[in-house]
This record gives C-alpha cells, sequence and structure tokens, in this order.
C-alpha cells in the first residue's frame, strides 16, 4: 500500500517536475523562462556573494578555534543595562526584528509593484529603506558602545581575545556596507517608482530584483546572528 | 524591457562618437580587444621577470644588479601577474568576451554597461599592481602564494608598502571578474538565440562559461583572504597572525592561524588552475575538430567532463598543503578527490586524440598549437599524478618538480592555446590574415624551447633543487650537471623569449599589410564565422539574428557544398 502511494507520488509529482527542468535545461534562448536578464543575473550575484560571507564566517570560526586567549561572552559584552539590570543582547534583538520586519514590507511592496500599485510600492520601499536605516543607526550605537565605553579595538580586546574586536568589526562592517548600499538602492528605486518611471517602461521587474538583494542581506544578518552572538 | 532580445535592437547601446566607439565602449567585441591587450601588455612585463630570473639562476653572480631581495619579487610578481592578470583576463575578459555573444549568436552581452565597467575596474587593478614597481621597498617578494606570516613580517621584500598595492589590486581584479563572470554567465544562460540549445553551444563557450561559474565562487575566498591580511597589515589584527618572535622581541600578534589563509587561498587557488585551463580545454577541441575536418570525437562526453572537473576542483584545494602542517588525515581524501580529476580529464585527451584519428589533418599554425597543447598538457598532467600522492609529494615539495610540473600543465598549455586561437580567430577579429611562415616559425621555436625549457627542471626537481632559491652556492647534493642544465634552460628561455617577437611582429605587420581574409578561411560551423560583416559589425548580426538548426562540428559531410555544413542552415 505504501509501495503504491509513493510510486503514484512520484509518476504524478516528482516525475513531471523533473521532466520540466529537464525541458528547461535543454531549451533554446533561456535557461529560465521569461526571466528579466536583470533578475537572473541578480541571483548569481547573490551566489556569489554568500561565498564572501561563508568565507568571513569560516575564518571567524577559525579564528575562535585558534585564538590563545579567552572568547568574551556575547551574552555580557552585548547586555544593555535597562531598568537596573543588564538585559543580555537585547539590542540585537531589537537590530534583528527591525531588520526582519523590513524584508516583510519589502515583500509588501514587491507584491504591490506587480499590481502596478505606483503610491503604495514606493511607501513601502521608503518604510524598508527606514527599517533599514534604523537598523544602521542601531549598528552604530553598537559600535560606538563597543569602542569607547568597553574599548575594544580591532587589534585588542580588554575582555580576552583580540580575534573577538576584529572578526567582530570586519564581519559586521562587511554586513553593514550591504546594508548601507541596500537602504541607498531601495531609494534610488523607489524615487524612481515614486516618479512614475516604470509606469512609462510597463516594468516593475526592479523593485524585485531590490526585493532579492534586500532579502539576501537580511537573511545573511540571521546567520550573523546565531554564529557570531548566540554562539 | 523584453525578456528576450529576439531581432530587437534597442536595448542595444549605439555609439555617438569615436571615444563612445572606441574608449568608452560597449560593445562585447571592443571590450574583449581592450582586455586582451592590458592582459597581453602586463604579460609581457611577467615575461621579463622570467627573463631576469632565468638570468640570475643560469648565471649566477654575473648580472649584480638583480640582488636577492630583487630576485624574490621577480618570482612573485611573475606568478601573480601570469595566473590572474594575464591568463584569467585574457582567457575569460578577451576570449570570453569575443567569443560568448558570437558563438551563441547574441548582439552583445546582457549588461553591457556592466561589462564595461567591468574592463575599467581591470585595467585600475593592473594600475595598482603595477604601482607596487614604484613604492618604497618595490613589490612584494613573498611568492605569488602571499603566505603570511612572512608575507607581512620584517625580512621579506615588499612587507610594508609593496604587499598593500598587491591585495588591494586582487581586491579590484575580483570585483572587475564578478562583473564580467555575472555578464557572461548571464548571457549563456538567457540570450541564445533560436534554436541554440546548451548542447548545440560550442565546447569553446562549455569551457568559458564553466570556468565563469567557478570564478565567481572561488574568487570570493581569494577577496576575503586579501581583506583579512590587509587588516592584519594596517590595523594590527591577528587573523594570520600567531605568536612570533622578531629579532629577539616577542611579536604584539597572537593567537592568528596562518593555515586559515592557505586554507582560503588555495580554495581560491586550485579553481583558479581549472578557470584557466577549462577555456583552453573548450577553445582547443575546436581548433581540433575545425582542422582535423571531424565532428569532436564524444561531445556530450566532453560537455560532462567539463562540467565535472570544474565541480572536482573545488574539493581537492588543500592537495597543495601537503607540507603545511595541517591534518596529515586531510592528505588521504585531498589526494583521492585529486586523483579522481584525472578521470574526466583522461577522457578529454582520448577525445581529442580520437577526433584526430583518421582526421583529415590541416596542419596550419593554430593546429600546431592545438596538437602541442595536447603535448605539453599530457606532460603536466602525468607528473601531476607524482605530487598528487602524499607519500611522493613530500620529497618532490618546493623543488624544481613542482615548478616544472604547474608551467607544463597551466602556463605552458593554455599560453599554446592562447596562441593558437589568436591566430585562429584573428581573420574574424581583424579581416587580415597573418604570414604563415612567420608562424610556423614561431611556433617551432616555441614548442621546442618550452620542452628545452621544463624537461630539464624535472631532473633538477627530482635532484631535490629546490625552487624560489636565488643561488644555489656550493652543496653536497648538487652535482656539476645541475650548474649545467640550469644554463642550458636559461639560453632556452631566453631563445624563447626573444622568439615571442617574431609573434608580435606578425599580427602588428598583418594588420596593416596582411592580405584580406576570407570570411570563414577555415571552413568552420560555427556561429561566429557566419556574420555578415568581417569583423562583425556592432550588434554582430545585422537586421535578424540567426538561427541555428544543428551542432556546431558537422565536418565532412558527404554531399555539402564545402565539405561542412554550418550552424544556421536547416537541416534536409
Amino acid at each position: 500500500m505504501l509501495q503504491t502511494t509513493q510510486d503514484r507520488r512520484d509518476k504524478e509529482v516528482i516525475t513531471p517536475i523533473l521532466r520540466e527542468i529537464a525541458a528547461d535545461w535543454s531549451a533554446d534562448q533561456e535557461v529560465f523562462r521569461h526571466t528579466h536578464w536583470g533578475k537572473a543575473m541578480m541571483w548569481i550575484f547573490l551566489l556569489s556573494d554568500s561565498f564572501i560571507f561563508s568565507c568571513f564566517l569560516t575564518g571567524y570560526m577559525t579564528m575562535r578555534a585558534s585564538a590563545v586567549l579567552p572568547w568574551p561572552n556575547t551574552a555580557e559584552v552585548f547586555a544593555l543595562h535597562i531598568g537596573g539590570r543588564d538585559i543580555p543582547l537585547v539590542l540585537i534583538a531589537i537590530m534583528t526584528f527591525a531588520l526582519i520586519s523590513s524584508s516583510g514590507t519589502m515583500a509588501m511592496a514587491v507584491n504591490f509593484g506587480y499590481r502596478r500599485d505606483r503610491r503604495k510600492t514606493a511607501a513601502l520601499m521608503l518604510l524598508t529603506a527606514l527599517f533599514g536605516l534604523t537598523f544602521l543607526s542601531m549598528q552604530a550605537f553598537e559600535w560606538t558602545k563597543l569602542i569607547f565605553e568597553e574599548g575594544v579595538r580591532p587589534w585588542y580586546n580588554p575582555m580576552g581575545a583580540p580575534q573577538f574586536g576584529a572578526s567582530f568589526f570586519m564581519i559586521t562592517g562587511f554586513h553593514g556596507l550591504h546594508v548601507t548600499c541596500g537602504v541607498i538602492l531601495l531609494l534610488i528605486i523607489a524615487s524612481k517608482v515614486a516618479r512614475g518611471h516604470y509606469d512609462r517602461t510597463g516594468d516593475y521587474s526592479a523593485v524585485e530584483i531590490a526585493g532579492l538583494y534586500w532579502h539576501f542581506v537580511d537573511l545573511v544578518w540571521v546567520f550573523i546572528f546565531a554564529f557570531f552572538y548566540l554562539w | 524591457m523584453a525578456t528576450t532580445l529576439a531581432d530587437d535592437l534597442r536595448p542595444l547601446h549605439h555609439p555617438h562618437s569615436w571615444v563612445t566607439r572606441y574608449i568608452w565602449s560597449q560593445d562585447h567585441k571592443v571590450i574583449a580587444i581592450q582586455y586582451s591587450c592590458t592582459a597581453i601588455a602586463i604579460g609581457l612585463v611577467a615575461l621579463v621577470l622570467s627573463a631576469l630570473m632565468r638570468l640570475q639562476l643560469g648565471f649566477p653572480g654575473a648580472f649584480p644588479a638583480i640582488t636577492p631581495d630583487n630576485y624574490l619579487q621577480f618570482v612573485s610578481m611573475h606568478g601573480m601577474i601570469m595566473v590572474v592578470y594575464l591568463l584569467t583576463a585574457l582567457l575569460l575578459g578577451g576570449f570570453g568576451n569575443y567569443l560568448i555573444p558570437l558563438m551563441i549568436g547574441a548582439r552583445d552581452m546582457v549588461f553591457p554597461f556592466v561589462n564595461m565597467l567591468s574592463y575599467w575596474f581591470y585595467l585600475l587593478s593592473v594600475i595598482v599592481l603595477v604601482a607596487g614597481f614604484f613604492v618604497p621597498g618595490g613589490p612584494t617578494g613573498a611568492g605569488w602564494t602571499l603566505y603570511p606570516p612572512q608575507a607581512i613580517s620584517e625580512g621579506t621584500p615588499g612587507h610594508q608598502w609593496g604587499i598593500v598595492t598587491m591585495l588591494v589590486s586582487l581586491a579590484i581584479f575580483v570585483a572587475a571578474f564578478t562583473m564580467g563572470g555575472l555578464n557572461y554567465v548571464t548571457t549563456v544562460l538567457q540570450a541564445r538565440t533560436r534554436g541554440m540549445t546548451l548542447m548545440r553551444m560550442p565546447l569553446s563557450v562549455w569551457g568559458i562559461f564553466t570556468a565563469s561559474v567557478m570564478g565567481l565562487l572561488a574568487f570570493p575566498a581569494l577577496f576575503v583572504a586579501a581583506i583579512m591580511m590587509l587588516f592584519d597589515h594596517l590595523a594590527g589584527t591577528s587573523f594570520f597572525m600567531p605568536t612570533m618572535q622578531s629579532a629577539g622581541a616577542i611579536t604584539s600578534t597572537q593567537g592568528g592561524s596562518p593555515l586559515l589563509f592557505q586554507h582560503l587561498f588555495w580554495f581560491f587557488g586550485h579553481p583558479e588552475v581549472y578557470i584557466v585551463a577549462l577555456p583552453a580545454f573548450g577553445i582547443v577541441s575546436d581548433l581540433v575538430s575545425v582542422h582535423a575536418r571531424r565532428n569532436i570525437f564524444g561531445y556530450r562526453m566532453m560537455v560532462w567532463a567539463i562540467v565535472i572537473i570544474g565541480a572536482l576542483s573545488f574539493l581537492v584545494w588543500a592537495h597543495h598543503m601537503y607540507v603545511s602542517g595541517m591534518n596529515p588525515y586531510f592528505g588521504f581524501f585531498f589526494a583521492t578527490s585529486t586523483l579522481i580529476i584525472a578521470i574526466p580529464t583522461a577522457i578529454k585527451v582520448y577525445n581529442w586524440m580520437l577526433t584526430l584519428w583518421r582526421g583529415n589533418i590541416h596542419m596550419r599554425v593554430p593546429m600546431l598549437f592545438a596538437i602541442a597543447f595536447i603535448f605539453t598538457f599530457i606532460h603536466g598532467g602525468l607528473s601531476g599524478l607524482f605530487l598528487g600522492n602524499v607519500s611522493v609529494d613530500v620529497p618532490l615539495s618546493d623543488t624544481f618538480f613542482v615548478v616544472a610540473h604547474f608551467h607544463m600543465v597551466m602556463g605552458v598549455s593554455p599560453v599554446l592555446v592562447i596562441f593558437g586561437a589568436i591566430y585562429h580567430w584573428y581573420p574574424k577579429i581583424t579581416g587580415r590574415m597573418w604570414n604563415e611562415t612567420l608562424g610556423k616559425l614561431h611556433f617551432w621555436i616555441t614548442f621546442l624551447g618550452v620542452y628545452a625549457i621544463f624537461l630539464p627542471m624535472h631532473y633538477l626537481g627530482i635532484l631535490g633543487v629546490p625552487r624560489r632559491y636565488y643561488a644555489l652556492g656550493q652543496a653536497d647534493f648538487i652535482p656539476p650537471s645541475v650548474h649545467l642544465a640550469n644554463q642550458w634552460i636559461s639560453i632556452a628561455a631566453l631563445a624563447v623569449f626573444a622568439a615571442q617577437s617574431l609573434f608580435f611582429f606578425n599580427m602588428i605587420w598583418s594588420l596593416f599589410r596582411g592580405p584580406k581574409a576570407d570570411p570563414n578561411p577555415w571552413g568552420a560551423a560555427s556561429l561566429e564565422w557566419q556574420t555578415p560583416q568581417t569583423p562583425p559589425a556592432h550588434g554582430n548580426w545585422g537586421p535578424k539574428l540567426p538561427i541555428v538548426y544543428r551542432w556546431a562540428y558537422d565536418y565532412s559531410v558527404p554531399g555539402a557544398e564545402r565539405d561542412f555544413i554550418p550552424q544556421t542552415e536547416p537541416r534536409a
């Protein structure tokens, strides 16, 4: 009985999917049918970029293994003193929340872009950019606190392994650079949306392409959050 | 925007002036020529460096102007320039740009502006690299592998400024390559003409395409390694720096991992070998097929071999690190995966030979270079079997055997293919024909000279002569024959060096005085020879894109008009 259900699923679901994949890859002109060139290119770029972040994170893990001095406890380092007690990772939690919310508003912007809703698309993209700016300003606050209050430097760390500061500034800095580029990209595209540029060309793909990049930056943050702050 | 260009000319950027046509050009053919000329120019610098090294090695003491520091700097710059700035840039930026759109029937790359930026970033990276020669202390002398801690420590030439220009230049190069590579990959995937399926693409495109995908995944590791080493050097971090003693004092760095750099470097470095080799594999397949008037033997096998070699090359990097001090158990895994690559590679070699088998071989210059490649590649591949095995590699590590191996397999072999490819496509690119006699003279001196240079190096390596040594001096294990061999190698190297002027004279002279070339002088079936104009005009195909009906290898067809059928001819 189980065997036949399995067989049927193979026949009805998996086989046609495999056939379609084979048909796409053996077709002429395009592998990904009706896919905007920019979208295809963005996906390939993100694949390449994910290798950069993987190398950074792998490097960081190796650092942690090879460091001679003890690694600081991130729950304590990244705690804020609020209402008379230390709350661990509270700032990072808010930052993560802001970034993940921005992915939500971005997805909505893409949705309204498909519906050719100029105003809502532009407004939601602007909101996404604002979430991004919130993230960046909180990151700036965190860096300031770490540098001026805790005395952490890329080459020196009073709490233990100097590699902690080095990998922290390098990895969050590189990610912050990505967020900054993303905010600028979002603002440019949003202003083009607002001015009706894409209504004239009849193609809102740019919104989705910017969205792909933005979701990627968000996803990378989840990994940095997990590997750097929670570990 | 239309997702397919079809016969639409609008998305093309049409130049309006001489400057937008030839300087800030967005035409893939012009960009290809810009890339090629820049790569060859910087390659000539590396060639001069190798001649200087040979002068020192062959006649130690005769040239006091070459100091030990200079020698190490020559070694480092020669290696890095040849691998990255010449071979990668020429095969992907040059041939990739020129051939991809023409061979798959596109009007241009999908994003011509990004493609243009790619070239200008590349030029910037070359300028920063060359700046290394003029900074205080000169360029880095850390070897092309740039291993820390020595690359940024006192005592290594160029440890202050030279290493900075090198790392910055590499980071810019990665950005340039990413912009180009994204274009090549997207163009192949999404912008082919009607009838052009992936399995009808010429093998040149398959090689360049796979190499571009690999570049997009391998260069990030180099980028990250460069950034981290810049931090170590400029900000005093300890990513790669362990605790060290320098002039009796303990350094301020501690806890870093030099092995991490080696892993990152070779995660880039090994795929890089195939980023250079795969386009050469593809191009040589087409040369062999066209000039032997035979369809390529086992086309599908050839495609899958390219793809499998590309994938496997990401799993073998630590075979460069058998003596690095990494966990010895890794050696077993990496030796195994390394030797597995021999299988698809051997398939390719056999298929080239079976293509030649009973072919109607025309010994023209491009064909001579293609056959020479098969020779040198087999030799380099066989010495690779020695080095891939841990127990054989350990005594041969850091000897001239390694130098001979990698020069044979990834230095000389791709360069021979590049020569063959330039001779092959020159009539299409310039519309003129080169001089056959000069070409043959150039070929024979280069081919025989290469063997005269690199065969004796295997012998030196087996004797245990170490590489990267400024002078050997007197040592018990070095017999007098070593000095004789070194002199012989140097003389041969200088002869080959001089013979390259034949090539440059031939190419430049023919550009102005060569006879007008036939649009399809070799009787090739692939699309780039079917363009309405020679050299192809902007937009490549005139008003209508070509339609493809068959693969690119219908040669010696009985009853055909010219013994071959172009890809654009409908099936009967």
